[in-house]
């Protein structure tokens, strides 16, 4: 199985909850969500974003979207105002999973628009 | 009673510090029936507050004043309606500067109301009394922990208030915390006469209002996709057109820049969300899985099936409070070894600030080497070329606010007693800020009371 970064086959946007961030992942395709439904794991993007998170991981999933909701509960290095990071809201923490790279079938790849 | 089959509302204003030229350009491009601006976010409310402390005669989003200076004509030649939460915690002055402009520019007439009753920042101790504890939904401790460092604290109120200003004939809706999504719930409750029980018509206001509140985040602003989307300059703002039975499309004026399509409303949907199936807003619950969308045309998507449900019996409460300060600031350090060398300059700052007794935990301090993987450090692949220059942004944070002031003495001085290349300085020394820290918190509400009032100029 080809391994690609996260961005080939979904879409990502971000942005500030509390002291954590939501990463809202969408697949672009129904294959692409099945296939990041059971690859997508909540340790999977712990283990990734560790850098960033130093918190638990939540996902919700919305099959009817394509939709993997991610919440990264400790992220923001204090959050609001508090924090001193350059990315204090986590507008970029989308980008950031999205260079995640993962063995997708050739299936999923060739019924996935880039 | 239904008065219109379409109605369009428009949001111009996605935050404060958001381009003046969305409310101008809707204004000018196209059709719209209301403009609908967001000026407020929790750290807002808690500058407003102070402000007001200083000044009674301030404490409101003065850009909405330049808006509406910017654009009275054409408001009252349209007849477009305005509905703003530029109110802060201090809406009645906001009307003020408001009617104002309007006389300035000499349109008699014109009705602007007043939507108050977030604001409970002066009647927290008696709710305390009371018995309300609102205590912190994250981490469960009473407010009257920080009780002696709270700096504003407001209530955000459903989308009623502001369809009741509207039923009394008000142009201009100014109120102070709302919900976002209300500023554009508002509007279709009074054009269509949604009832409070009416759960899926509200949920999909409540929807319509979400996808547009962060302006042109929906119409192509900060989309994966970003090569394709045309004239990213001149992106349209987005445009509800809304229908009685919950139906709506998103559009954006003809001839804009911009995209709209499934795709980037999606990227918006997905903003900031929780559990999607639970949005909880003071008006009813949405579930955001219900929502099905279709292109129907070029940059117009239609959406429909919303699905709502009843709402708490609790208001959401953002209070702020003071949490200590911060200073933060930045040289950049030019190749070559622009790298070793900025890191060389942290070092000798910490060490300088050590000789003067002044030390930091690795929890108050930051040290960001922007250009060589600060977004994505741990994450992304370093890039294997020493960069040509890094900026060095450094910072500290904690309790003591000479301690803070400390740390910007030593920044500057590394132009000429630190390794060669360090320049741009521009910003001078920098000071302490005030850490402004959220609680957010739930009050029953049956303790607010709203009250909307209407003038004229």
């Amino acid at each position: 199985m080809p391994l690609v970064p996260l961005i080939r086959i979904a879409d990502a946007r971000s942005g500030d909850k509390g002291e954590g961030s939501n990463v809202g992942v969408m697949a672009r395709s129904d294959a692409a969500y099945t296939f990041l439904a059971s690859a997508l794991t909540t340790e999977v993007v712990r283990r990734h974003m560790a850098a960033i998170n130093a918190g638990g991981v939540k996902r919700y999933e919305a099959p009817s979207l394509r939709v993997l909701n991610f919440i990264l509960q400790d992220s923001l290095g204090g959050g609001g105002s508090a924090s001193l990071r350059t990315d204090a809201q986590g507008k970029t923490h989308g980008l950031a999973l999205l260079r995640l790279e993962l063995d997708v079938p050739q299936s999923v790849l060739d019924a996935t628009p880039h | 009673m239904p008065r219109k089959d379409k109605v369009l509302v428009a949001n111009g204003q996605g935050f404060w510090g958001d381009s003046l030229l969305g409310p101008i350009r809707l204004c000018r491009e196209g059709p719209i029936d209301y403009l609908t601006l967001d000026y407020l976010a929790e750290v807002t409310m808690s500058i407003l507050q102070k402000q007001y402390l200083r000044d009674p005669s301030k404490g409101f989003a003065t850009d909405f004043i330049r808006m509406v200076d910017r654009t009275a004509p054409e408001l009252v030649k349209k007849g477009i309606k305005v509905v703003a939460n530029a109110g802060g915690v201090n809406p009645m002055a906001c009307k003020e500067a408001t009617l104002g402009v309007l006389r300035k520019h000499g349109f008699k007439g014109v009705k602007v109301a007043v939507v108050e009753g977030d604001d409970i920042y002066g009647q927290l101790d008696s709710l305390l009394a009371g018995g309300e504890t609102l205590a912190n939904m994250d981490t469960g401790a009473p407010l009257a922990s920080v009780r002696e460092r709270v700096s504003s604290a407001n209530v955000y109120l459903g989308a009623f208030p502001t369809a009741e200003a509207l039923d009394q004939g008000a142009q201009i809706v100014i109120t102070g915390r709302g919900t976002d999504p209300g500023l554009v719930l508002g509007p279709l409750i009074h054009e269509f006469g949604w009832k409070r029980d009416q759960f899926d018509l509200l949920a999909a206001g409540t929807i319509a209002g979400h996808i547009v509140e962060c302006g042109a985040q929906c119409t192509g602003g900060n989309y994966v996709d970003w090569r394709s989307v045309p004239d990213m300059a001149m992106v349209g703002y987005p445009i509800i057109e809304a229908s009685a039975d919950g139906s709506f499309v998103v559009t954006k004026h003809a001839g804009t820049g911009g995209l709209v399509t499934p795709r980037t409303i999606l990227h918006q949907l997905v903003y900031e969300m929780g559990d999607p199936r639970n949005y909880i807003g003071p008006d009813c619950g949405a579930d955001f899985t219900s929502i099905r969308m279709e292109q129907v045309g070029p940059d117009r998507v239609r959406c429909t099936g919303a699905k709502g449900s009843a709402p708490t019996p609790t208001y959401k409460v953002s209070i702020s409070y003071q949490d200590g300060w911060k200073a933060l600031g930045q040289l950049t350090i030019s190749g070559p070894d622009a790298l070793a060398k900025a890191k060389l300059c942290a070092e000798i700052v910490w060490k300088r600030l050590a000789y003067d007794g002044c030390t930091f935990s690795e929890q108050e301090k930051t040290v960001e080497f922007v250009g060589a993987n600060v977004c994505h450090a741990g994450i992304a692949v370093p890039h294997a070329d020493e960069p040509n220059e890094v900026v060095l942004r450094i910072g500290v944070k904690g309790a003591d606010k000479a301690k803070i002031e400390r740390f910007g003495y030593e920044l500057v001085p590394l132009v000429t007693s630190g390794p060669p290349g360090v320049t741009g300085f521009a910003g001078g020394r920098p000071h302490a800020t005030e850490i402004i820290g959220f609680w957010p918190a739930l009050m029953r509400k049956d303790k607010v009371a709203t009250k909307v009032s209407v003038f004229e100029s």
